[in-house]
């Protein structure tokens, strides 16, 4: 077991090495710091004094990857890609083009993150799998048919539709929660409502139908159908035995997600104005913020591989037909 | 004369290969009968027609030419644009401009403004708008049966307009209606209300906005008519990208293991790493980097909305191949053990013919389910990215760009709330047909689901 731990974290270093060769090259290498420097002074018309500037004051101004003036070692560690890819190794960060430190910012940006991303995880789980349950109870009706329909029409409309019309009806005409906006501690409450609320709605066709074929796949085998032999009501086949085997799987499903919750959702932070790690990433795109963009990108490819790690580990300890070695 | 754009050719290679797709799925016994059951199916059938009706829409939007309009006094106007098919056909949509916003079948403007009648006396009113109800002497008493006779005169349009169909139909293949499948009635039921609603909209669209006009005074009608092209190019054109990478990787992955799946697995869980938003976003961010500094690269505003869409679709593209990459390796992985490969490995087939005439057939049917799932969710997909403004260019037309710009006029009183409402009623269409289309192709091709 821990064998496999250190081999599996092992192979953490080479993915997180291409990831960040990846973004390197998409960041410095597509385009010059000189490109960045001008797209960020504005015009056409910047002078190249401006641009040097620019660059001296965020350390763009090495050599991307050899720098022939040092010496020693200093050739390669006096580079962009030491300074700026490297770092991020140890969660170095650095500053971002706006001159702030971005390992404060996602510190203390990532509460509100978690405030919506949590409850609407818990919430859409249990949502999902409730009426997973009830289409496999009434499987072959008009009930599961027109569920399954219902299922494919929620699919198909755009998470952009639910906000907006969740903030019409619910936020201004029925007053209900504010529209948008966030306070910390306590008060947070009556501004997470809203955001979690629409989270599940928009989550629930396709999470009903993903659970529904879990279910339905533990459903067709054989100890179910002992189970129903030897005279257990449907209920209680559903509960005691589906559900019960089914929940390896939903799991393990849930387990690859949990470290991006930190992440946030883009659409719903900014649009619900909470000041989480989402409307962080959202505001450093438009504001053509490479320094973060490029952080957020190594952070999130470094939680979704541990997400993918603690799966495998999750797997050995939930299911002993598992075994690793 | 004919002009293309990189995205337009591509829109025609994806028609091509699509007919090549049925022509050569049609002489395989293993493909044929899942289609089969896919046309036996009615919602199948429903779905299908409805998405080939987008499809048709977003061909004659492709096809560009030079075309002199008509000034409004009738005369030819000397300087030639280059306009689509579709363009052309919806003239009266795309001239008839008014000033600001206008409501679904309104005759007067949006806000009061002050205007000077006949007498002198200036007034503080509702405008009447240039085109949207202006043949009207009266609109508050003439409106209402002057819509209703145009919806009848239409709907009798689009009823005729059917049964010439039906009677083309009937003469090309006589059989056509007493046979067992039900494919063909159930195509030409759902085309029927295809008719009547294109009918009525055709006959009331030169004289209302059927839904309102947008800031600059722009039928909204016509922007979400443009907007069905850039979804189906972003669905169709990164589902072509993504396929040979995919494939290709992913059988060579599972077929020849050892370091070339070692290093193909090490590239796919890269790639999928990285969250895809902020993937696509970083390479958008460069490729703007690259055009604003490259601008004598694209002549036109076009050619440089062109660029950026066809740019969009490549990122999208390359970060969505990794997905069916993992199904292939998975099942060629489990393909190559079988008898059958094993046995034509021992009679002496080359490597790529095992791979061509043995796996890759056997895997057909994963790509299939993978097409028909993927397709709705990138078209959902450039909403979303439109609204982050790392989507398609803000001068193309697109639904992402539709509900962008009308989010803000929700909070106007009275509220804007038709472009919204028509991006919403476009998309939901296209892709709910899509989905249920998908479903239908899933149940018929994945082995697990036969009864």
């Amino acid at each position: 077991m821990i064998n496999y731990i250190i081999r599996r974290l092992l192979y953490v270093i080479p993915v997180l090495l291409g990831v960040n060769i990846l973004t390197f090259v998409l960041f410095f290498v597509v385009n010059t710091p000189d490109d960045m420097a001008r797209m960020q002074l504005g015009d056409k018309h910047v002078t190249q004094a401006a641009v040097d500037n620019w660059k001296q004051q965020r350390g763009y101004h090495l050599p991307l990857l050899w720098n022939a003036k040092e010496v020693g070692l200093k050739k390669a560690s006096n580079t962009i890609f030491f300074n700026k890819s490297v770092g991020l190794f140890v969660f170095d960060l650095g500053i971002s083009d706006s001159g702030r430190d971005i390992v404060a910012d996602i510190t203390q940006r990532m509460w509100p993150s978690l405030a919506i991303a949590i409850p609407s995880l818990i919430f859409g789980v249990l949502a999902n799998i409730t009426f997973a349950l009830l289409l496999i109870f009434y499987r072959s009706s008009a009930l599961e048919f027109t569920g399954l329909f219902l299922c494919i029409a929620l699919m198909s409309i755009s998470g952009l539709f639910y906000i907006i019309a969740g903030q019409y009806f619910i936020g201004k005409l029925l007053a209900l929660t504010p529209i948008s906006g966030y306070a910390p501690g306590i008060d947070a409450f009556k501004f997470i409502l809203l955001p979690v609320f629409i989270g599940v709605i928009s989550g629930l066709g396709a999470g009903v139908r993903w659970y529904r074929t879990l279910f339905l796949e533990e459903a067709a085998k054989d100890y179910v159908r002992t189970a129903r032999a030897k005279g257990l009501s449907e209920l209680q086949v559903l509960f005691q035995h589906v559900l019960k085997n089914a929940m390896i799987p939903i799991l393990t499903g849930i387990v690859v997600i949990l470290p991006l919750l930190f992440m946030g959702s883009l659409i719903t932070e900014s649009f619900f104005g909470i000041p989480g790690l989402g409307s962080y990433t959202i505001d450093a795109i438009s504001s053509q913020d490479f320094a973060i963009v490029r952080s957020m990108v190594f952070l999130g490819s470094f939680l979704y591989i541990i997400g993918l790690l603690m799966t495998d580990i999750s797997y050995t300890l939930v299911d002993p037909r598992v075994r690793l070695n | 004369m004919l002009t293309l754009l990189w995205t337009d050719i591509a829109m025609f290679g994806l028609v091509i290969g699509v007919v090549v797709a049925i022509w050569r799925s049609s002489k395989k016994e293993h493909l044929r009968r899942p289609w089969a059951k896919v046309f036996n199916n009615r919602v199948g059938v429903v779905s299908l027609t409805v998405v080939l009706v987008f499809l048709l829409i977003g061909v004659l939007d492709s096809v560009r030419l030079q075309y002199h309009d008509r000034l409004p006094n009738g005369d030819r106007n000397e300087h030639a644009q280059t306009l689509s098919v579709l363009d052309i056909i919806l003239t009266p949509l795309r001239l008839q401009v008014e000033k600001t916003y206008s409501q679904p079948f309104s005759s007067t403007a949006y806000s009061k403004e002050m205007s000077v009648d006949k007498a002198g006396v200036s007034r503080w009113t509702y405008p009447r708008l240039l085109y949207g109800g202006a043949h009207l002497q009266n609109p508050e008493s003439d409106k209402q049966a002057d819509i209703l006779s145009k919806l009848s005169k239409g709907l009798a349009q689009g009823i005729a307009a059917w049964c010439v169909l039906v009677f083309i139909v009937w003469l090309l293949k006589k059989n056509v209606f007493n046979s067992q499948s039900k494919g063909a009635s159930t195509s030409l039921l759902t085309l029927l209300v295809v008719f009547c609603v294109v009918g009525m909209a055709a006959s009331l669209a030169p004289y209302y906005h059927i839904l309102g006009t947008d800031k600059v005074g722009e039928d909204v009608l016509y922007q979400a008519l443009k907007s069905i092209r850039t979804g189906l190019v972003i669905g169709g054109l990164t589902t072509i990208v993504m396929l040979p990478i995919a494939i290709s990787l992913g059988l060579m992955a599972g077929f020849f293991r050892g370091w070339i799946d070692d290093v193909i697995q090490y590239v796919y869980t890269t790639l999928s790493s990285i969250p895809g938003v902020l993937l696509i976003a970083a390479a958008i961010l460069m490729a703007q980097v690259y055009m604003a500094n490259n601008p004598e690269l694209f002549t036109t505003v076009e050619e440089r909305a062109d660029m950026r869409l066809l740019l969009l679709c490549l990122i999208l593209g390359i970060t969505s191949w990794t997905g069916l990459c993992r199904l292939l390796r998975a099942e060629t992985l489990k393909i190559r053990e079988m008898d059958y490969v094993v046995a034509a490995r021992a009679l002496g087939v080359g490597r790529f013919q095992l791979l061509k005439r043995h796996v890759l057939p056997n895997v057909m049917h994963l790509v299939m389910i993978t097409i028909a799932l993927d397709f709705s969710g990138l078209v959902l997909a450039e909403a979303v990215l439109s609204y982050i403004n790392i989507g398609v260019d803000p001068s193309t037309y697109s639904w992402g760009n539709m509900i962008n710009t009308s989010r803000l006029e929700m909070a106007r009183e009275p509220i804007v709330w038709w472009s919204l409402t028509a991006a919403f009623v476009f998309m939901f269409s296209l892709v709910l047909a899509a989905n249920l289309f998908a479903d239908v192709v899933r149940d018929a091709f994945d082995p697990r689901y036969i009864k």
